[in-house]
């Protein structure tokens, strides 16, 4: 999923000291799951951010909204009856969503109250972490299913580098050396030979190095 | 504010808080009537939102209470609880309010002088604090 | 002869090749690449020039190896894959072996963590041993990574760095198998202190006759003091330093350490000579460059072979 987490507060009272209403919107999908921006954690937003204005003195409106998905214009569009009275919409969903708001609803402001962080996985209950970076050519087929990208701190296609220490990464004891893992996954396969096969220098334009990138599927595109 | 009285809510554990709350009456311990006893199936049912909803409608302190440690009658739900009052006082100062405001507490379901104990601290510990802050500026 | 680098002729005519490390300024200061160059003139056989080294800024290495190659020296001009793209290094190379450098160095780099830019982007386009591979298809292609063909290529004599002393032990002699597959001609260590470890590692490097299709140059390093030992021992990711090393030099009063960091480093020296496919010694003496023709000259290195 993409992981988020909330903007600290008082960037968040910056953004909607100026209005009298907002709108508060939550999303039902990745950010609900690493218990970002999900109803609950409008709830819990909303909550605190008119305790806070309050405390200096201001009042403002929050209504409170959970969407199936932001990220896409059919459930954007449910929100046009709970718009009219908001002058401002807070949305507590990924990146994309923040932007599919903005691009719909362009006479208001939209104010992002995550920072979006990255594509993971669930480690276990409350921790995260990175797994994926839109590379656009998958590797881990070759790699024993660990990808060199995402959990190389050095996107190191032919590792390890010389910093791996006890199968920790030498940025940090927290963090594995993605070749440890990819080794031992190797072993465990029995492809051992595998390693010695050099990858040759990545075509970055898949990932992103020729520009904002965009998936047409022409059967489904009108 | 000489006629302060603090608003307590204590959400209290059916397993073990509650019934020494229950105790505390039969034993006719006093405690104040400032503390307003919610019961919960285990301290760990106690959302961030439940506790965050008390003080925006004008607790002025709130405390979870939970069996003691290793006694939860669901296993560990005491330690989750305990977990979640903490990250609830990291936003509650991010608010602005004193994060002393909100408190975990442990008891066993025999003990009805501790919670009759616990319920005179706190509402003492909160009268001296005095009323929560975003009350102050609301016009009452 | 790939190129026409006096390294290699050292190393191809059979004699023991050394190599020494400098370190550019922090700032504009050419005197201070001068001054150390001065302390290993006719000392070494080349120089390695260090590119950011654990992710501080200074002086480029393509510049501070041209401002040693006035000095009449031979640079090896370190590339590290953290700071540039593709395109950055091959213009780097080409504009390197113009101005008469004809050794380089291809490694990862220290991430930046490290360093007094954390929060500056890692590059890492391509790896070290990516950057070997296209080092060498430049040079005996003459054709640039992309594909396209290169007017004049660089001859550059390639090396790359290997650490017997990182984990996973089982993979390292495999990482030099597969850096010598890409192009590299020769390789430096990292520092040795527990000789028994890189014994070890030679042996799998023989095995796989890794030692003839590729020089290897064992990293040797005086420490300075206690406290640069202990240092070594517990920050630098990568280093094995042995305890016995450590309480060799707690052992003696703190005047006498340095001379006994020197002492440590050419008997690590004499022990490495009897080491079978080590083909010269890389000393790196961090700040401490007056100290190298000392080591060289105690442990039998000196002169330099005139080729």
């Amino acid at each position: 999923m993409i992981t988020a987490e909330r903007k600290p507060l008082e960037e968040l009272i910056e953004y909607v000291k100026p209005f009298k209403r907002i709108l508060l919107l939550g999303c039902n999908e990745c950010v609900t799951v690493c218990a970002a921006g999900g109803r609950k954690e409008v709830g819990l937003l909303a909550s605190g951010l008119q305790m806070a204005l309050l405390k200096s003195g201001s009042n403002i409106e929050i209504r409170q909204h959970t969407l199936e998905r932001q990220c896409d214009p059919e459930y954007v569009e449910e929100l046009v009856p709970l718009l009219d009275e908001s002058e401002a919409i807070m949305s507590m969903a990924c990146g994309c969503g923040v932007q599919q708001l903005a691009m719909r609803f362009k006479d208001k402001p939209v104010f992002p109250a995550v920072n979006t962080k990255f594509m993971g996985a669930s480690e276990r209950q409350g921790v995260w972490a990175e797994r994926c970076q839109g590379c656009g050519n998958c590797v881990l087929g070759i790699t024993g299913g660990i990808c060199p990208i995402a959990r190389c701190a050095k996107q190191i296609m032919n590792g390890p580098c010389g910093g791996s220490v006890s199968g920790h990464c030498e940025i940090s004891e927290d963090v594995d050396c993605a070749w440890q893992l990819i080794w031992d996954r190797l072993k465990a396969l029995g492809l051992q030979d595998k390693y010695l096969e050099n990858m040759p220098a990545k075509d970055w334009r898949s990932g992103g190095g020729s520009g904002p990138r965009k998936i047409i599927r022409e059967d489904l595109a009108e | 504010m000489e006629n302060f009285e603090p608003v307590i809510v204590a959400f209290c554990c059916h397993y073990c808080a509650y019934t020494a709350a229950d105790m505390a009456g039969s034993q006719r311990l006093p405690y104040p009537a400032n503390v307003k006893v919610i019961q919960v199936p285990c301290s760990c049912k106690v959302d961030a939102l439940h506790i965050v909803k008390a003080f925006e409608k004008g607790a002025d302190g709130v405390y979870v209470a939970g069996c003691l440690e290793g006694d939860c009658h669901f296993k560990n739900g005491n330690e989750k609880a305990t977990r979640r009052v903490a990250y609830v006082q990291k936003y509650l100062e991010e608010i602005g309010i004193e994060s002393e405001r909100l408190e975990m507490v442990m008891m066993s379901a025999g003990m009805g002088y501790r919670f009759a104990q616990t319920a005179t601290e706190i509402t003492e510990k909160i009268r001296k604090l005095g009323p929560s802050p975003i009350k102050t500026t609301t016009a009452i | 002869m790939k190129t026409e680098s006096t390294l290699e002729k050292v190393l191809a005519a059979g004699h023991i090749a050394v190599t020494s490390e400098c370190g550019p300024p922090r700032g504009c200061k050419p005197e201070e690449v001068v001054e150390k160059s001065k302390y290993l003139e006719g000392i070494v056989d080349a120089v390695n020039v260090t590119d950011n080294q654990t992710a501080m800024v200074r002086m480029s290495s393509l510049a501070a190896s041209v401002i040693v190659k006035q000095q009449g020296l031979n640079p090896l001009f370190q590339v590290t894959c953290r700071d540039r793209n593709r395109l950055a290094m091959q213009a780097d190379i080409i504009g390197a072996y113009s101005l008469g450098i004809d050794n380089m160095l291809c490694l990862s780099g220290d991430h930046t963590k490290f360093g007094d830019h954390p929060e500056a982007m890692n590059v890492h386009d391509i790896d070290s041993i990516q950057l070997i591979a296209m080092v060498k298809k430049m040079r005996d292609e003459g054709k640039f990574q992309g594909g396209a063909d290169l007017k004049g290529s660089p001859k550059m004599f390639i090396g790359a760095a290997a650490n017997p002393f990182a984990d996973p032990f089982e993979l390292r002699v495999m990482r030099l198998a597969k850096k010598i597959q890409a192009g590299a001609d020769f390789i430096q260590t990292q520092c040795i202190f527990n000789v028994d470890k890189f014994e070890q590692w030679m042996e799998g490097v023989r095995k796989m006759g890794l030692h003839k299709k590729c020089y290897i140059l064992a990293g040797v390093t005086p420490c300075k003091s206690l406290g640069a030992a202990k240092y070594m021992a517990k920050r630098v990711p990568g280093m094995d330093v042995p305890q016995d090393i450590v309480d060799r030099m707690a052992s003696v009063p703190k005047e006498k350490q340095a001379d006994e960091g020197v002492a440590i480093c050419v008997e690590t020296i004499e022990r490495l000579k009897k080491v079978e496919g080590v083909a010269g010694f890389h000393i790196m003496a961090i700040e401490w460059e007056e100290k190298v023709e000392e080591i060289c000259e105690r442990a039998g290195l000196l002169p330099r072979p005139q080729v």
